[in-house]
């Protein structure tokens, strides 16, 4: 069985409709990059996947490990082992990243029957997730998010991933914006948290991510549907050509 | 007939031992009361907040007697270390009180001893800071019974916070009480001051509270009230404050309880070089009537004041804020910012805001705004995402947008006292035990 299989979907937003029919089977283990030009879809397919409110599927199916993911709350999704990093993630001035966190963790060890962690536990358990994104716990008595810098927002986004540990990790361009040292240690941090039995679509808009985290797919996002897929060579290619002779070939 | 009825409890009032030249004070403010009367949404002041509801019920004066005991009381000393003087139902209660741990020359006094041992200072003071044409000023002023005397001689810094507790029990049902504070700080004095107003049973009364606050030349007051009348009661507080040179006033004003609340603070900086900060935050549900009134007058050049207000309204509450900052032609390098917030949880939740600025000098650095928001959907859904449970992720939103508010008093017990009030309300028992103070 799949991890993800993705049939036919459709999605509005508002009255627009913004995916037309997406087909994507993704296995654990696997790395999909999903690429495309701006306004193409790619973040929505991100967004309609962990379930956010501001778009209604109209049509087609999403099976997470045999489930009808599209059925489940967001807080379920993550539950069951969904997690998308976001593009914009959001500032929640008030609630320390601490205590963010943790509820997050407690809330996940809940769903999967396990025994809440108290606040010194939970320490330990940061200790060593910090180091994977090469952060200082001093942002962990920060607000969330509140005066963070656009890399620091990333590894944040990175660090909560490697806390929740999820089995399907969506990053809608994460790497937008970054300066190349940030970009490393988002990337590195993706890696140190690749395993045989979880997987990744990574949505980006620029080849460079790929150097650092190398996909096993490589899918070509465009007017709401997928209109090539192939492997990590067809990264380089659309780095040289862009766009346009795919555009042009799927019209014709 | 409802002016009528407090003349002729007046008329009808136990004469008590006190000075005579209070006598006159008294009836001259039931004059005043006479003729201004209940206070109607006619009037400016008062356009979303109307006393009528109460102004015909024939309220008794005082309460009966009370056998609340000290041990019922625990949960609202908020340190039992504290010098702590409570008026039960209107009356000074020696046996409830404990004013052993009060700093060296600071006096904690109910008002009658004050008047007996401070004769001077209470003359001087009482009735002169409480000065704008107020009805229910007025009505306190005629009838007011017991009330706590706070005075800090010059150059003495009250170590540990007072406690002036305003306890109704069921003994309370049906009656009015009219306390009185008057707090003095002297000459570069120092003294923290929290007010509690606290309802025990579910029963109807009146609060009819005034404070006045002395704050003498390089003196520092932090006066912090918390009301959580009974749902049932109606409370009404006046707090006026005058501010002399170098002076600093603080006040924070936490307001949850009480079926109707109108809370008044009002402050006149009339010296150079003071600053005012007079912050607060309301909690509204179900049908409860919220209203803060304050005031903030520069009388005088080169002083600031700092004003944040916030509010979360759910069920069909209503608040009004209602905040004047006033610059006296003189008042040059005024330096003022003032801001409302307020969070509608419910459809039928409504808040009235409106801060105003009247500026007669020409050299002034002054803000106002105000804002009025529902939920943050992003924020939510972020939450979520991450597999916070959704009414969690709507509780620890809700809380941490009051936060910030309560994040600005300065005596740590009392800020805890008041995250924990707030997340009592909002967080439920699920994060009771994880106050946000971690890291």
């Amino acid at each position: 069985m799949s991890m993800l299989e993705i049939s036919n979907l459709t999605a509005t937003a508002g009255d627009k409709d913004i995916l037309k029919g997406i087909n994507l089977t993704v296995n654990a283990g696997e790395v999909h990059a999903i690429m495309g030009p701006n306004g193409s879809g790619k973040s929505t397919l991100a967004q309609v996947l962990a379930g956010h409110p501001s778009y209604e599927v109209t049509g087609g199916t999403v099976q997470f490990e045999g489930e009808d993911l599209l059925e489940l709350e967001p807080e379920v999704r993550a539950h069951k082992g969904v997690f998308l990093a976001f593009q914009y993630p959001v500032e929640i001035p008030g609630v320390s990243n601490a205590y963010f966190l943790r509820s997050a963790f407690n809330a996940m060890r809940v769903a999967r029957g396990m025994e809440e962690v108290d606040p010194m536990e939970f320490l330990d358990v940061m200790e060593e997730k910090l180091k994977i994104v090469d952060m200082d716990d001093a942002m962990l008595a920060r607000s969330v998010n509140m005066g963070f810098s656009g890399g620091e927002k990333k590894r944040n986004e990175i660090l909560q991933m490697a806390v929740l540990d999820p089995k399907l990790a969506i990053l809608d361009e994460t790497d937008s914006g970054l300066d190349i040292d940030a970009l490393r240690v988002v990337a590195a941090g993706v890696n140190k948290l690749r395993r045989p039995d979880n997987a990744a679509i990574v949505v980006t808009h620029y080849q460079r991510l790929l150097n650092y985290i190398i996909p096993d797919y490589v899918h070509v996002l465009a007017g709401g549907r997928i209109i090539r897929s192939g492997g990590k060579e067809l990264a380089v290619e659309l780095e040289e050509k862009g766009y346009d002779w795919l555009l042009q070939e799927a019209l014709a | 007939m409802s002016v009528s009825h407090w003349q002729a409890a007046f008329a009808a009032r136990a004469v008590r031992d006190e000075p005579q030249w209070l006598t006159p004070m008294r009836q001259q403010a039931m004059t005043s009361f006479g003729r201004l009367g209940f206070p109607t949404s006619a009037l400016e002041d008062w356009h979303y907040t109307s006393l009528s509801s109460i102004a015909e019920v024939p309220y008794r004066i005082g309460g009966a007697a009370s056998t609340t005991t000290v041990a019922d009381l625990t949960a609202y000393m908020i340190n039992a270390d504290w010098p702590t003087i409570v008026l039960m139902n209107g009356a000074y209660s020696a046996s409830l009180s404990s004013l052993d741990t009060l700093s060296a020359g600071v006096r904690v006094l109910d008002l009658a001893t004050a008047m007996r041992e401070q004769p001077e200072m209470v003359q001087r003071h009482l009735g002169s800071v409480a000065v704008s044409e107020h009805a229910m000023t007025s009505l306190n002023t005629g009838l007011m019974q017991d009330g706590v005397v706070v005075f800090v001689p010059p150059n003495v810094v009250s170590e540990t916070p007072i406690h002036i507790l305003h306890v109704s029990d069921s003994a309370a049902a049906g009656s009015a009480t009219l306390p009185r504070t008057l707090i003095v700080a002297e000459r570069s004095a120092t003294v923290t001051v929290l007010e509690s107003f606290v309802g025990l049973a579910d029963v109807a009364y009146f609060t009819n509270h005034v404070a006045e606050v002395v704050v003498g030349e390089n003196a520092t007051v932090n006066h912090t009230k918390i009301q959580r009348e009974s749902e049932r009661a109606t409370h009404v507080s006046t707090t006026e404050v005058h501010q002399a040179r170098d002076s600093h006033y603080v006040n924070f004003s936490m307001a949850m309880g009480a079926t109707l609340s109108r809370t008044n603070v009002y402050t006149v900086l009339d010296g150079e070089n003071c600053g005012a900060t007079l912050n607060g935050l309301y909690l509204g549900k179900g049908s409860q009537h919220t209203d803060h009134q304050t005031r903030i007058e520069h009388a005088q050049p080169n002083c600031f004041s700092r004003e944040l207000y916030k509010g979360v309204l759910d069920g069909s509450s209503h608040a009004v804020f209602n905040g004047k900052v006033y610059v006296h032609a003189i008042a040059q390098k005024t330096d003022g910012k003032q801001s409302n917030h307020t969070l509608l949880l419910s459809p039928e939740a409504k808040i009235d805001t409106k801060p105003q600025l009247e500026i007669f000098a020409d050299d002034v650095k002054c803000t106002h705004g105000a804002t009025v928001g529902r939920m943050d959907e992003a924020g939510l859904f972020y939450m979520k995402s991450r597999g916070v449970p959704s009414e969690t992720a709507r509780r620890l939103l809700t809380y941490a947008f009051a936060a910030d508010v309560i994040e600005t008093i300065a005596n740590d017990t009392v800020k805890h006292a008041l995250e924990q009030l707030t997340l009592e309300r909002y967080a439920g028992s699920a994060v009771h035990s994880v106050v946000a103070h971690e890291g």
